[in-house]
């Protein structure tokens, strides 16, 4: 049932890399571990780090398939695991002739034609090789935790009308989190845990050129080093990677070549979002 | 797994569980499994799968990795030795001792150059050539401070700075970039130093020893009244996070909660899908109450830290209250408002508050019962049936009146009142402390810490 995709470590780099996600050992490392062990990943970290790309990038990487499932407030297992399509069962009802015993349609209408497959049953019952990410667990109620835990730690869903599937390839499982609410430990316990920080500079600055291929090294490594001024400020919101390649492709759109104090001044609404961060940045870099 | 693999991992990860993380049984198996599929000559493979079994809060982070470095260091013994086992002739070169002159100029060297790996070999060499001491006779051991104090790399600032900036226009952007840059890396060689000291500090006493008495506890879990700058710091990067947590869990409350009357519309068209029975009924939230915030808090210096980081939290917690008000006092009081404007910087608002309201009357020293007085008098519509009073201070009131009196009549008028003491609760009442004069009159709650301000919000936040 265990198949993994990868044979290294350094496998794992070299081919996130073709995919265009630049992993640091770490990084690499977790990835190599979830795939060989078998277990959930739980990516936790600031927005805009990458965590949705670390796994859709798995997913290109591998040729695996990608099935998403978005948490927010409210989701419930019919929208996660599977659900009765009642409209069809009722059509089915009311089709049947006067002769069809009870069995029958009993048996007909808890039939595989009826069940509608969501997220989580679509990625246990995928025989490929399949990337299952579970976006924004952290928005979901408590319940679905619940859920997870089941299908998360067995791979296997019960539905009590067909028995109980199990999955006959386990899939590469992601779950990311922005930390609005602490994950219940059992969760938790069951995952392998990664926190995605800002990059050191070395990285980012590859980052933003692998990404930006247009913007010169001199004014890539100026834009990391501002970056990381600006992140040692107490922002509300500090600029992550987005917002640096964001930066990077309005300043190449602009033609600029420099970073200097009028570039800064003009452009600053790429990189922060909050008007008191502005005011903030522009007095502590002195850009007045 | 070998044997003495498996202790190794067995004593390091007890180390983790005696700095406060909490290690289940099924994540040791699970690093036990990892390190069977990882190759273990490779440091920093190693020290990600252990992240990954087993650290699972970000928090801990630090602690992690001071104690990963002291259970698997990356050298052992005398780095001298081992430049020369590396270089493999043995020949004299980078290991031998220097005077700390020529020290100084290979450090602003590196910083300019920021190379991690040549600044660790460094951070080796300079603890083994100025670090050691006697500390009784025949007795050595090793210091951090020697070190730094004899390389001072703070004072490197300025040169490393023309530089960096290589005739660039000083006191702009890209001096305060530059210098960000190099804050940076002194940190980072600090930090280094540190570690190399820890390491031959386990080498002589063993590292049960050393793991013990080097971790630091959490920033969360300092107490206001002692935390340094650094924790103060790192404490108001987590206010935002910290708000947006409560804010969540609230939310999350109040929709578990009971719910109000039915709801026609959502109701018949759930219907719709088991062919017109309504199977599932389907409610209005209820209208959540939300209170009237006020906060009265001492800003003299002793409490400072803790008022800061109390009113921040009230303003990034806004979105919770009707309206929130802010007085603030030290001897005299004064409304505070104003400073926080929605959107606003409250980093900035603190500072403009501290020099411009007036908060001193007579001496500048805390005055609870002038101040008290003061503030029932000026702002006698403030406090109502529908506010809740929240009282930030240490109740240290220099021997003076206390305002007990109007207090009572403020607690009564309010709807619910709680003062918050970050004192130690045992030594409330000792010297000048006047919580005697207010005790049973309003419910006083020790707040030491961050954690101990969380429990309190979710505890008093409307249900």
């Amino acid at each position: 049932m265990l198949q993994p995709q990868f044979a290294t470590v350094d496998d794992v780099q070299t081919r996130l890399g073709a995919a265009g996600y630049l992993a640091d050992h770490a990084i690499a490392t977790t990835v190599f571990l979830a795939d060989r062990l078998g277990k959930p990943l739980l990516i936790e970290g600031p927005a805009g780090v990458g965590k949705t790309e670390l796994a859709k990038s798995v997913s290109t990487a591998t040729g695996s398939e990608l099935i998403r499932l978005q948490c927010y407030e409210g989701l419930d297992e019919a929208r996660a695991l599977y659900e009765w399509n009642y409209k069809k069962q009722l059509l089915r009802i009311q089709a049947s002739k006067d002769d069809d015993s009870w069995h029958d349609i009993h048996d007909d209408v808890f039939a595989e034609e009826f069940l509608m497959s969501r997220p989580l049953l679509t990625a246990i019952r995928n025989p490929n090789p399949t990337v299952l990410l579970i976006d924004e667990t952290d928005k979901a109620d408590v319940e679905v935790e619940g859920l997870l835990l089941e299908v998360l730690s067995d791979f296997q869903v019960t539905i009590p009308e067909l028995g109980t599937i199990e999955a006959t390839r386990r899939p590469l499982v992601f779950l990311t989190s922005n930390a609005t609410r602490e994950l219940s430990e059992a969760l938790k316990r069951r995952c392998l845990y990664l926190h995605l920080d800002y990059p050191d500079a070395a990285r980012e600055k590859a980052i933003v050129l692998s990404r930006v291929p247009e913007v010169a090294e001199q004014l890539a490594d100026q834009l990391v080093r501002t970056v990381r001024a600006l992140r040692a400020l107490e922002l509300k919101k500090s600029p992550s990677i987005a917002e640096s390649i964001d930066w990077a492709r309005t300043l190449v759109a602009l033609g600029l070549d420099t970073l200097d104090e009028e570039a800064v001044k003009s452009t600053l609404g790429v990189v922060l979002k909050h008007a008191s961060d502005h005011e903030r940045a522009a007095t502590q870099l002195k850009l007045n | 797994m070998a044997g003495g693999l498996l202790d190794r991992e067995i004593a390091f990860l007890d180390a983790l569980r005696t700095a406060g993380l909490t290690v289940s049984l099924a994540e040791v198996l699970d690093a036990t499994r990892a390190m069977g599929a990882i190759d273990l000559l490779d440091r920093e493979a190693l020290r990600a799968a252990y992240a990954a079994c087993v650290l699972k809060r970000p928090a801990h982070r630090t602690t992690f990795d001071m104690l990963f470095d002291l259970w698997f260091p990356a050298v052992t013994g005398d780095p001298t030795q081992i430049e020369a086992d590396l270089a493999g002739d043995g020949e004299p070169g980078e290991g031998e001792p220097l005077e700390p002159e020529a020290y100084r100029d290979a450090l602003r060297d590196l910083l300019l150059d920021g190379d991690e790996e040549a600044m660790r070999r460094f951070a080796r060499q300079v603890v083994q050539g100025l670090g050691r001491a006697d500390t009784a006779p025949g007795r050595q051991s090793w210091f951090s401070y020697r070190v730094l104090r004899q390389l001072s790399p703070e004072t490197l600032m300025a040169s490393l700075l023309g530089a960096m900036l290589q005739g660039q226009d000083r006191g702009g952007l890209a001096e305060k970039v530059a210098r960000q840059t190099i804050q940076e890396r002194i940190k980072q060689f600090q930090e280094m130093v540190e570690a190399e000291v820890r390491r031959r500090l386990a080498e002589d006493r063993g590292t049960e020893q050393i793991s013990k008495t080097a971790v630091q506890p959490l920033a969360e879990q300092v107490d206001f009244l002692r935390a340094s700058r650094n924790d103060m710091a790192e404490l108001r990067r987590q206010v935002f996070p910290l708000a947006r947590r409560l804010a969540t869990r609230l939310t999350a409350r109040r929709r578990l909660g009971k719910t109000g009357k039915l709801d026609f519309r959502r109701t018949v068209r759930a219907s719709l899908a088991t062919g017109g029975v309504p199977l599932v009924t389907h409610h209005k939230p209820h209208k959540p109450h939300k209170p009237e915030l006020v906060v009265l808090c001492d800003v003299s210096g002793s409490v400072a830290g803790f008022a800061h980081f109390t009113l921040m939290l009230a303003y990034a917690l806004r979105e919770q209250f009707t309206k929130v008000r802010a007085f603030a006092f030290i001897d005299t009081c004064d409304e505070v408002t104003d400073y926080f404007t929605p959107g606003g910087d409250v980093a900035d608002a603190l500072a403009r508050m501290s020099s411009e309201a007036k908060l001193v009357w007579f001496d500048g020293h805390s005055d609870y019962g002038h101040s008290i007085e003061k503030f029932a008098e000026d702002y006698p519509e403030a406090v109502g049936p529908r506010t809740s009073l929240l009282i930030l201070g240490d109740a240290r009131n220099n021997y003076r009146a206390t305002g007990a009196q109007t207090l009572k009549q403020l607690v009564q008028r309010s709807r619910h009142a709680y003062w918050l003491n970050p004192e130690p609760s045992a030594y409330w009442g000792s010297g000048d402390s006047a919580t005697g004069a207010y005790e049973g009159l309003i419910e006083m709650v020790e707040v030491r810490n961050a954690v101990q301000l969380e429990d309190f919000v979710q505890r008093i936040l409307p249900q």
